[in-house]
């Protein structure tokens, strides 16, 4: 049915994008929330064709674990940041600057 | 008795140094004095019951130092040699302790001088009774000791101290050698007895060790460096330079350490190694030719001086070379019987030099006094006599032991003994004649016979010493008129068995009768020319007659010879300032204060700071940097688990490599 190697791949692929939109994005931070979704995402997606190709349970259970886990996560996330939005009036992460050491 | 003779002068100096202000002027004076000439008097019947009744006196106190196969025992050799010293020493210092009395008089640390004097004849005592090199070294290290504490008495003074840390700094270098010449006595004979050491040398004639990567004689090499230790102390040519500032002591201090004992000690050591020194001919050369250099050197530099004890300390330094000529021509015998007769017509006069410096009240250069003679007619005779002696002239002790110096080197010079030093040794002695005799009349002229340069409130308080110094200044002159002629059979006598084994003088290396054969013109040398030194000066000074040194090449040699050769300057700047300067710039503030510092506490606590400033640095505040760093470390980190599946190696470099990238984001 699935190809594994094709899988892992797409994954893996998803996984990179979702990386490098948050590392090459210097500007918008709600990009940089979105690239964490698809980085939780990514890795739901490989855990549930593992399981579907080892043909075990786990993976799905811990596959919705992470949805559960990244649905609260986005939720205190973009409460944060909603925090910070009213507090600053902006949210340009170049100007985040505030943990400075 | 015999310990008594050491004893004295030490509980002697204990009591007068620490229990002065109980004593008193009076009790110091008295009770030094006293040990002193009690010391004096038991030195005496030490003599006569070995010297003259032939025993050998070695008394065993108790061990000192035990350990393995060295064994050092406070321990006293009592032979001829050593009751020869102690009769110089005793009776020199006890009339120089007598002469204080009365020149010290009005210094308020009366009772320390005394003191001093006091250690500073204990230890000479010291050096000469020890029997074996480690006590010996004690004594040798003490009398630099005491020669530092008697030159710096007046310590207000900037000079003196400077003159007393010159001749301490400069006889510790000679001292060095000398410690090293005794390691080197332990490492070759196993002990450090003079016993010991003498009987078995003739056995290790021809050992050989392994020294700097060279293949050397080894009691050559012993025998260098106890002669560096005699050079030091002995004011040899190359050390001397200590030995004519030391004159800013009190004057009774200039003929105690410079006249007969401290500079002595070096040629003591020579002549109490003579069994060892015997059998290296290198040594033997060495001390020719730094001896006659040291003589020539001397007298030539004394003509050109003219400060009145620098004149007399350049004539102690010339007749120190030749007591270590004599010592290398084989002659410890005449060596030390010059020695014995030195002692006293030198201490006579830096004695009665104190008495003229006394009575123009201080003034020590010579060219500022004159005419003396009418106001100190016996410190004027008693200088004459001592500088007669000196010269040489005929019956006199000078006479005894000089001219018999010269004698021999004159036998050594006959070519079938291939003794090309020898002649060296000659020509250097002769000459050193003529100019002895020329600054000693010199001084005489200029300090008693010339018209007078003082000035006339001076002149008026112009007044003969008292009878405390002139006592001691009389009994010197008996003794420098009769001396030599009293002991001349009994120390260089042909046959004598005065000194039985205390010097060993190898059979073809003696040249007594020989010095009895010399064709009469050459006997007659030395006297020619002492008495052609004394004509010159008194054609200069009594005539009109005037050597004008108006051309230039003439005042440059004048002026070299007055300033000493230039070897103080020239020490200086190659030596001592390059040496100061190391010490500072290099040690103290490159390296102490530098590199040392550096990579120790301070350097180390700023490189934390630094780290830790650089490393805040990489904290920006700025998210995305963080995020770079996150992904960075990550690569990194699999980056070195992939590498060190590979090589371990490789991973150090990797390690280093990112190191540095961090250091210098």
């Amino acid at each position: 049915m699935f190809e594994q190697l094709n899988s892992i791949h797409v994954s893996s692929l998803l996984f990179l994008i979702s990386v490098l939109g948050i590392l090459l994005n210097q500007k918008n931070i709600l990009v940089m929330l979105m690239s964490l979704e698809m980085m939780f995402l990514a890795v739901s997606f490989n855990l549930t064709f593992l399981s579907l190709y080892l043909d075990d349970i786990t993976g799905q259970i811990f596959s919705l674990l992470i949805l559960t886990v990244a649905a609260a996560e986005s939720s205190i996330g973009l409460a944060i940041l909603v925090v910070y939005y009213r507090i600053r009036s902006v949210i340009t992460v170049e100007l985040m600057n505030l943990m400075k050491g | 008795m015999y310990l008594l003779i050491l004893v004295l002068p030490f509980i002697g100096a204990l009591i007068t140094g620490f229990g002065g202000r109980w004593l008193g002027y009076y009790g110091a004076s008295i009770f030094a004095t006293a040990c002193v000439s009690i010391s004096m008097i038991f030195s005496l019947l030490a003599f006569y019951e070995i010297g003259l009744s032939g025993t050998v006196c070695y008394i065993s106190l108790s061990s000192w130092i035990s350990s393995g196969t060295l064994d050092v025992s406070w321990s006293f050799l009592f032979d001829s040699l050593t009751v020869v010293m102690l009769v110089i020493v005793t009776a020199v210092s006890s009339l120089v302790h007598f002469y204080s009395i009365s020149y010290m008089q009005d210094d308020p640390h009366f009772p320390r001088f005394m003191s001093y004097l006091e250690i500073f004849t204990f230890f000479m005592l010291i050096l000469v009774t020890s029997d074996n090199l480690i006590q010996m070294f004690v004594g040798w290290e003490g009398v630099g000791l005491a020669s530092y504490l008697l030159i710096n008495f007046w310590f207000s003074r900037l000079a003196a101290n400077q003159s007393a840390i010159k001749a301490l700094v400069v006889n510790r270098i000679g001292d060095f050698g000398l410690s090293l010449g005794i390691f080197l006595t332990f490492y070759i004979f196993q002990s450090v007895d003079y016993l010991t050491i003498f009987s078995l040398t003739p056995l290790l004639s021809s050992h050989y060790l392994q020294f700097a990567g060279f293949e050397v004689h080894s009691l050559t090499l012993v025998g260098i460096f106890l002669f560096i230790g005699a050079v030091g102390k002995s004011a040899q040519l190359g050390l001397h330079t200590w030995l004519p500032d030391a004159m800013e002591g009190p004057t009774p201090v200039s003929a105690l350490i410079h006249a007969a004992t401290m500079v002595t000690a070096g040629v003591f050591l020579i002549i109490r190694f003579s069994p060892l020194i015997e059998f290296s001919s290198v040594v033997l050369t060495v001390l020719i030719v730094v001896g006659s250099s040291t003589a020539f050197f001397a007298a030539m530099t004394g003509v050109f001086q003219n400060d009145l004890k620098r004149v007399i300390a350049y004539s102690t330094c010339s007749q120190l070379g030749y007591m270590i000529f004599a010592c290398g021509l084989s002659c410890y015998n005449t060596s030390i019987f010059h020695l014995s007769n030195h002692a006293f017509f030198k201490a006579l006069l830096f004695l009665s030099a104190g008495s003229v410096i006394h009575a123009v009240s201080d003034e020590q250069d010579m060219r500022r006094m004159g005419a003396l003679v009418k106001f100190l007619p016996t410190t004027y005779s008693l200088m004459l006599i001592g500088s007669l002696a000196l010269a040489g002239f005929p019956f006199l002790t000078g006479f005894y032991s000089k001219d018999f110096l010269i004698e021999l080197s004159q036998v050594s010079v006959n070519p079938n003994l291939d003794n090309t030093s020898g002649a060296f040794a000659c020509w250097l002695g002769s000459l050193s004649v003529f100019f002895t005799a020329f600054y000693s009349f010199r001084l005489i002229y200029l300090t008693f016979l010339n018209n007078t340069n003082l000035n006339k409130s001076v002149l008026h308080k112009v007044h003969e010493s008292s009878n405390f110094i002139l006592l001691p200044l009389i009994i010197l002159s008996i003794g420098s008129i009769f001396i030599g002629y009293l002991t001349k059979d009994l120390f260089i006598g042909p046959g004598t068995d005065f000194w039985k084994s205390s010097i060993f003088i190898l059979p073809n290396h003696s040249y007594f009768v020989e010095a009895e054969w010399l064709e009469a013109k050459i006997k007659w040398l030395p006297f020619m020319l002492s008495i052609s030194g004394v004509l010159l000066a008194s054609l200069i000074n009594l005539t009109y007659f005037k050597f004008y040194l108006h051309t230039k090449f003439l005042r440059f040699w004048l002026f070299l010879i007055n300033k000493k050769w230039y070897w103080d300057a020239i020490y200086n700047k190659t030596f001592v300032y390059p040496i100061l300067k190391f010490g500072y710039f290099i040690s103290f503030k490159n390296l102490d204060r530098g590199f040392i510092e550096l990579s120790g506490p301070y350097g180390l606590s700023k490189l934390v700071s630094i780290w830790s400033k650089i490393s805040v640095k990489l904290q920006t505040g700025q998210l995305t940097h963080y995020i770079f760093f996150m992904s960075i470390g990550l690569c990194f980190l699999f980056g070195i688990v992939l590498n060190s599946a590979h090589s371990f190696n490789l991973n150090l470099h990797l390690l280093s490599f990112y190191l540095v990238l961090i250091f210098f984001i």
